[in-house]
């Protein structure tokens, strides 16, 4: 059973008035370490307890998620090369979705072919519901594009390769 | 399917810190939770209080949390006898509230039909003028010529609204008579693709103004409200501080702001946890009806705080047919609150999004001290879902006392993996302006440009 916000209230009106300045609290289900700073209490907790999957489905395949550390996000490229001859990569600024477009039904920025400068918005990736605008960063031409419209990237996914001028 | 009997399971369809805060009172008040969760929630905090997780999709939220049949495939899986749906994703989705009614779940929240009503932002302004609320100045433009003429009876500066946007969506202001036409078709265009509805409309654009709503709850019979907030401190249309109640309104206003959003909750038969927002013109002292929001709120804390009352075990109490529990007399008002969203981003960097890894989460404790979150030290902060990692709440006996709690705990507050908006609070909480307080929705952008801030955080080094 995991503390109330109201249980550690409790233990904090008691520990207040007696002469420790920190109790760590640790069960196999959570941690809670409370701390007396100069200006007031800190509460650093930890929830311990593996996610329980719910046992029936409709299809018999109870997607049963993955219990333990939380999955990280993963990049979505295992066969793009590192590094082509003679051209020039636009990764990704942050870890997001890759957009072609400057918004819903709009033509693309770019397609292949096209010339661009250094500072011609080429793509965009939505990270936390913000658009970030990607930039060509060499003049040339665009060679490839790698990945399809509202496509997940991962920091640093190779977005499009740019013949250099 | 009796709605009179008390809730044995419910589903939680959301995450972060809004369905840790379900979960919390599903929890006290006895109720199973199971929770949603897309594969990059697996292993969430949320995941773990909840009794049991039922996986709807790979982490995009359009493959996951904005699946309706997804949703109610896991509430009639896991056999919940209803779902919460948060704030945000299907919290107003109608097409959810009646997948709902026809698996036998209940949707905690409003009717199919108060969700349309106030959903689509062009019927809602109609039913707040036959509920005899004040509106700005506006109208429904079908094309660029009519939107000519409509402006030049409102004036200008205009805002150019999307019918399907709300919440800070789908808003240009036009300051410019000459490109009015070219913004509507832009706007209509837009939010054809980004909500399936291209209607706009158009409203004066008041300036300067105070954003302030007034939470209700009503059972389909009666309406209550209980109080103002004011949410004026907003970048971008996104609330980053709010507090209850609003700071100095006229008692005569006050009372007016709390008749209007009961009269529209009673013309609504309004069913649930719901916000009337106003626009107050602090000059003319004068407000107008901008939206309905049918669903509770990320702000929702600071009026807990100063009435005592736990709006998601109401919105359970009504989801599970109760008449309203209150009457307005029973509603007190104790003190006031002020909240602080902190969101991963950086406002060193024009508040560059960062999501990625908590590797420490430390915040404060003690009286008159609320933190609402889902971090931990190992949380992961997705790339896929908005930047919200806590809520810091600071509650007192008045502002000042509110003010100086919040402060105290905002120093407290430690995260670790991400960067965080917390010095930018910090900055604000300490602005003489902000200590007065009543500002216009203007200040946080001035704060900003300041030429104390911005040597603060970006002078050299």
């Amino acid at each position: 059973m995991d503390l109330t916000n109201d249980d550690v209230a409790e233990i904090l009106a008691l520990l207040d008035s007696l002469p420790y300045d920190e109790l760590d609290l640790q069960t196999p289900r959570f941690r809670l370490t409370l701390r007396r700073t100069p200006g007031g209490w800190t509460q650093e907790s930890q929830t311990l307890t593996e996610p329980t999957a719910v046992t029936s489905a409709p299809n018999g395949s109870a997607a049963s998620p993955t219990p333990g550390p939380e999955a990280q996000p993963t990049a979505q490229q295992p066969h793009a090369p590192t590094s082509r001859p003679g051209l020039v990569a636009i990764a990704a600024p942050l870890p997001g979705t890759f957009y072609r477009a400057p918004r819903p039904g709009a033509a693309p920025f770019v397609e292949v072919g096209d010339e661009v400068l250094e500072d011609t918005v080429v793509a965009i990736v939505e990270t936390m519901k913000l658009m970030n605008s990607v930039h060509a960063g060499t003049r040339g031409r665009v060679a490839e594009i790698c990945l399809e419209n509202a496509e997940p990237v991962g920091q640093s996914t190779t977005l499009m390769w740019i013949e250099p001028a | 399917m009796s709605g009179r009997h008390g809730f044995r399971r419910v589903l939680v369809a959301n995450r972060g810190e809004i369905a840790v805060r379900v979960i919390r009172t599903c929890r006290r008040l006895g109720i199973e939770t199971v929770l949603t969760v897309s594969d990059a929630d697996a292993g969430s905090v949320p995941a773990r209080l909840a009794d049991m997780v039922a996986a709807i999709g790979p982490p995009p939220a359009a493959a996951s949390y904005l699946d309706v049949d997804a949703v109610v495939g896991a509430a009639a899986a896991a056999g919940a006898d209803a779902i919460h749906p948060g704030y945000g994703f299907l919290s107003e989705n109608a097409r959810l509230a009646r997948a709902c009614a026809a698996a036998g779940v209940v949707f905690i929240g409003p009717t199919p039909e108060t969700l349309e009503a106030s959903g689509d932002k062009l019927a809602a302004r109609e039913h707040a003028v036959a509920a005899g609320l004040p509106v700005l100045p506006g109208g429904h433009v079908a094309d660029p010529e009519q939107g000519v003429v409509l402006a030049g009876r409102i004036g200008f500066p205009v805002l150019v609204k999307a019918a399907g946007g709300g919440g800070g969506r789908g808003l240009r202001v036009v300051r410019d008579p000459g490109e009015l036409g070219q913004a509507v078709a832009v706007a209509s265009a837009e939010a054809e693709a980004a909500f399936g509805d291209g209607r706009v409309y158009l409203e004066r654009y008041v300036s300067p103004a105070r954003h302030v709503e007034v939470q209700l709850l009503g059972d389909g019979q009666r309406v209550v409200h209980l109080g103002t907030r004011d949410c004026s401190v907003q970048r971008r249309y996104q609330k980053l501080i709010e507090e209850a109640p609003a700071p100095l309104l006229g008692d005569e206003l006050r009372g007016r702001l709390h008749a209007a959003a009961v009269a529209l909750g009673e013309h609504l038969r309004y069913r649930g946890a719901g916000t009337v927002e106003f626009l107050v013109d602090p000059e003319r002292e004068e407000f107008y009806f901008l939206e309905v929001n049918a669903r509770i709120q990320v702000e929702h804390p600071v009026t807990e705080a100063i009435t005592g009352l736990d709006l998601v075990e109401e919105q359970i109490a009504i989801g599970e047919g109760r008449p309203l529990r209150v009457r307005q007399e029973d509603v007190a008002f104790a003190g006031h609150a002020i909240e602080c969203r902190i969101n991963a981003e950086d406002p060193r960097r024009d508040f560059l999004p960062s999501p990625g890894t908590i590797t420490g989460a430390v915040f404060p404790v003690g009286t008159g001290v609320r933190v609402d979150t889902h971090l931990q030290a190992g949380a992961t902060v997705p790339p896929h879902y908005d930047s919200l990692l806590a809520k810091v709440i600071g509650h007192g006996a008045d502002r000042g006392e509110a003010l100086a709690t919040l402060r105290g705990a905002l120093d407290r507050c430690a995260v670790d993996g991400v960067v965080t908006n917390r010095e930018m609070h910090r900055g604000l909480l300490a602005d003489a302006e902000f200590g007065k307080g009543g500002v216009d929705t203007g200040y946080l952008g001035r704060f900003l440009e300041s030429a104390a801030y911005v040597q603060e955080n970006h002078g050299s080094a």
